[in-house]
């Protein structure tokens, strides 16, 4: 980056932030405060379909009004990268999606938004996978994120090779934020979850590839901590990830992890996965950086067989 | 004044055609339903000859009821069904707003014949020939496509645009922003010359534009010479008022003469509701009209060589889409294509090249923008024509809209499993522009991308993997090249198959590993 460039975006920040500041809804993405009421760090419920073992693992975790209170704007941010059918999983489970709106106004929500910057064509990803339909049919918008005009730049302090990158917008002007991964091998982070998914919510994902990305992955998560992962690991693609070719690279297992701490939730998917949270990269990287606990003997977690 | 009604006739259904063309050329919602492009475009003169040059099917044969009907009536083509004639008849009715240009504003023109037979020979040779860009030039739908597509379509974008980003801050997002993708300027300046040309025409002279220029407006005049009805003059009641011929756009209408050169009628009826006597008729031809014999005119010589000044300005002109934005040098190896990548459908690229007039239909519905009128890039014979260009985007694995809007069937209708298995070119590996080579870290944004994992991350260097190529699975989308992130080069891009091959399907290994009874943690 040019001098002159570095200045002219230094300003641009700085007066986004204090512009953001003084709205005020915005200072919460400086909090990033850990909701220290939870009764465990970690939730993990198995052997039961998506939207019950959720209902589980939510009730475990004392309910949604431990994360969305009356009157607040939530983003629900599934994986709808690619253009396939939800028998494929290469996508969050629509009925999962649908479920966690639903919890999201019972708890007295305002608006309810989904979206991601697809890497297949947006609306094809977003009506095929099914996400678009269950998300509206629980009363959420569905938004789009295809563009570089719904995106703002963000400084993150904490990134060794990210510092700054464009964000959704919505991310920025909404109250809470939950994640909503799909459980899938991958080609070269070897598992994407939590902190991969976050690849949604911004726009130059080019910039990642080029500078290491898995301590790319590892430093965007030092960015916004989500109030909540919840991660859909009941059709896990083990082989041919992320995208798949055929419903021969899925196992099922069943689980859904939900965590506020990205680093614990991944570490604990890379488990059900068959792997160490060690073999992903970016999990150690973003534990280095004090995203969160990459051990989970460290973490007070409640198992739970349906 | 008996058959007035045949003029409102021709408005209303031209206007209603028209916009429904126009919005096939404009949908960027993908909201028109496959199936009405084929039924719009059935009649489309040019692409229909083409379909049946091309493929010989059924679909093929709308030009030849358009023969039929200018046979009986005339050439109904230009005025109900042509495009860009309409489009000039729209800018005619504009202009008539103005007062300069008045209602009852022509005369008579001399038929410029040997000019207008050039023109069709241009055509019938590139017809024959197989050298389609030089009828991309003179089909007046592909020439009205080209302005629909890369100057309208534009323009109602960034209107939507507009519209989106201010609904946008009302938190509503029913109308979504549509990013435009760069285009070449030399196809930009095509358009924009024809849109000129015949606004020019058109505002000035009427249809002069289809009677000396529109070698489908020469080919149908020729049939109308044999057409069963005609408009023509009773001489025994004619008063000479001259009103017809100050309203026929054509400027067929020789009133000293007495006499109609229905060869250039456009079937306008402008005529038919003008006459305060009756005495311009639609009928029977009662008697053959003696043609007159005039010279060749002197006229208009300017336009055509503006017309060639232009080509050659345009085929001089450099290349400035460029294929970088940004500036990050860790790929230095100038990997560049040899071959071309032609759509899914054309089969092979002379198959496209010669059936193709660049319409840019397909430009304008391709759901991903992977379609792109190229410039060079088939060499100079495919001008134009739509190319894959994996800068723009890639090959949806699920889509075969191409083929289904293709009106001319240089991109044939695939169904989608094989489509799915058609190889329209193979990706080729440059290992010394990979991140991974060059930087030492984990990228696989292309094996990420590929629908067949024809691409995919094996073991290299300690923890690092680095992209293979299958080439036998792989089908040429382009989604490994529009992902890699490497500049200004790619470290993997498409090379063309001159001759589209038949792809393996991936394979499908069951698995069977056992899910652990307890938790893993």
């Amino acid at each position: 980056m040019k001098r002159r460039d570095f200045i002219i975006k230094s300003i641009n920040a700085g007066i986004f932030t204090g512009a953001a500041l003084s709205v005020g809804g915005f200072g919460k993405i400086f909090a990033n405060t850990v909701n220290s009421s939870l009764p465990y760090d970690l939730v993990a419920v198995r052997d039961g379909e998506p939207d019950l073992m959720l209902d589980k693992a939510l009730k475990a975790m004392g309910g949604i009004q431990n994360f969305v209170k009356k009157g607040q704007t939530v983003v629900v941010k599934p994986n709808i990268g690619w253009d396939v059918p939800p028998e494929r999983a290469a996508d969050t489970n629509p009925l999962l999606v649908n479920r966690i709106i639903t919890h999201c106004f019972t708890a007295g929500a305002k608006e309810v938004y989904v979206f991601d910057n697809t890497c297949d064509k947006w609306s094809a990803c977003y009506k095929n996978s099914g996400i678009e339909k269950a998300a509206k049919d629980a009363g959420a918008k569905v938004v789009p994120a295809h563009s570089e005009s719904y995106y703002q730049s963000v400084e993150i302090p904490k990134g060794k090779n990210l510092k700054n990158a464009k964000v959704h917008e919505l991310i920025l002007s909404s109250d809470v934020f939950i994640n909503v991964p799909v459980l899938k091998n991958h080609g070269s982070a070897r598992i994407t979850v939590a902190m991969k998914n976050l690849m949604g919510i911004v726009w130059d994902r080019r910039y990642w590839h080029r500078n290491n990305l898995n301590q790319c992955i590892a430093d965007f998560a030092t960015y916004r901590k989500p109030d909540l992962n919840i991660i859909d690991a009941y059709q896990v693609m083990t082989k041919n990830g992320p995208r798949g070719t055929s419903t021969a690279d899925l196992i099922k297992m069943k689980y859904l992890i939900v965590s506020n701490d990205m680093v614990a939730a991944d570490a604990a998917a890379a488990k059900v996965f068959g792997i160490e949270p060690q073999d992903a990269e970016y999990i150690p990287l973003a534990n280095q950086l004090g995203v969160g606990q990459i051990d989970l003997s460290k973490l007070n977690i409640n198992r739970i067989r349906v | 004044m008996k058959l007035a009604v045949l003029k409102k006739l021709r408005v209303v259904f031209s206007v209603l055609y028209f916009l429904l063309i126009l919005t096939l050329f404009i949908d960027f919602t993908d909201f028109i339903p496959e199936k009405l492009y084929d039924s719009v475009l059935f009649l489309q003169f040019v692409p229909s000859l083409l379909t049946l040059v091309n493929l010989f099917t059924i679909a093929g044969i709308g030009f030849l009821i358009i023969i039929i009907l200018n046979i009986l009536f005339g050439r109904v083509y230009c005025s109900f069904i042509c495009p860009l004639g309409i489009l000039q008849d729209i800018f005619s009715y504009i202009s008539k707003k103005f007062r300069r240009f008045k209602k009852y504003r022509y005369t008579y023109i001399k038929p410029f014949r040997w000019l207008r037979y050039s023109f069709l020979g241009i055509f019938v040779i590139g017809l024959i020939s197989g050298v389609t860009v030089l009828i991309s030039f003179l089909d007046p739908y592909s020439i009205f496509g080209r302005i629909a597509s890369g100057l309208i379509r534009p323009g109602v974008i960034e209107g939507n645009n507009l519209l989106a980003s201010v609904l946008q801050k009302f938190d509503i997002y029913t109308f979504y922003v549509v990013d435009l993708k760069p285009q070449h300027w030399q196809v930009i300046i095509v358009s924009v010359f024809f849109l000129l040309l015949i606004l020019l025409f058109s505002v000035f002279k009427g249809r002069l534009y289809c009677n000396t220029i529109c070698p489908v407006g020469t080919l149908l005049g020729f049939f109308s010479r044999f057409s069963v009805f005609k408009i023509h003059i009773n001489k025994n009641t004619c008063t000479s008022c001259k009103l017809c011929e100050r309203v026929c756009k054509a400027g067929c209408i020789n009133i000293p003469e007495q006499n109609v050169e229905f060869d250039r009628c456009v079937n306008c009826f402008n005529c038919l509701t003008v006459c305060p006597v009756d005495s311009i008729q639609y009928s029977f031809e009662k008697k053959k009209i003696k043609q007159k014999n005039t010279q060749p005119s002197e006229q208009n010589p300017n336009n055509r060589r503006q017309f060639f000044a232009l080509l050659a300005l345009i085929f001089t002109a450099g290349k400035t889409r460029s294929q970088n934005i940004e500036v990050h040098d860790t790929a230095t190896f100038p990997a560049k294509r040899t071959v071309a990548v032609s759509p899914p459908g054309s089969a092979s690229i002379e198959h496209f090249n010669s059936g193709c007039t660049a319409c840019h239909l397909c430009v304008s519905a391709c759901p991903t923008h992977v379609l792109q009128p190229a410039y060079t890039d088939y060499g100079l014979i495919g001008f134009m024509q739509p190319v894959m260009d994996n800068h723009a985007g890639f090959c949806n694995f699920d889509c075969i809209k191409c083929g289904e809007v293709c009106p001319t069937g240089a991109i044939r209708l695939l169904d989608l499993e094989t489509k799915r298995q058609t190889q329209i070119g193979i990706a080729q590996f440059v290992k010394q522009n990979c991140i991974v080579e060059t930087e030492g870290t984990n990228c696989g944004a292309c094996a990420e991308h590929c629908p067949t994992k024809a691409v995919r991350m094996v073991p290299y260097h300690g923890s690092l993997v680095i992209p293979e190529v299958t080439d036998d699975i792989c089908i040429g989308c382009g989604a490994c090249e529009y992902a890699c992130p490497t500049t200004p080069y790619k470290a993997i891009y498409v090379e063309g198959n001159v001759t589209h091959q038949w792809a393996q399907k991936p394979e499908e290994l069951e698995q069977e590993r056992e899910v652990e009874d307890d938790f893993p943690f």
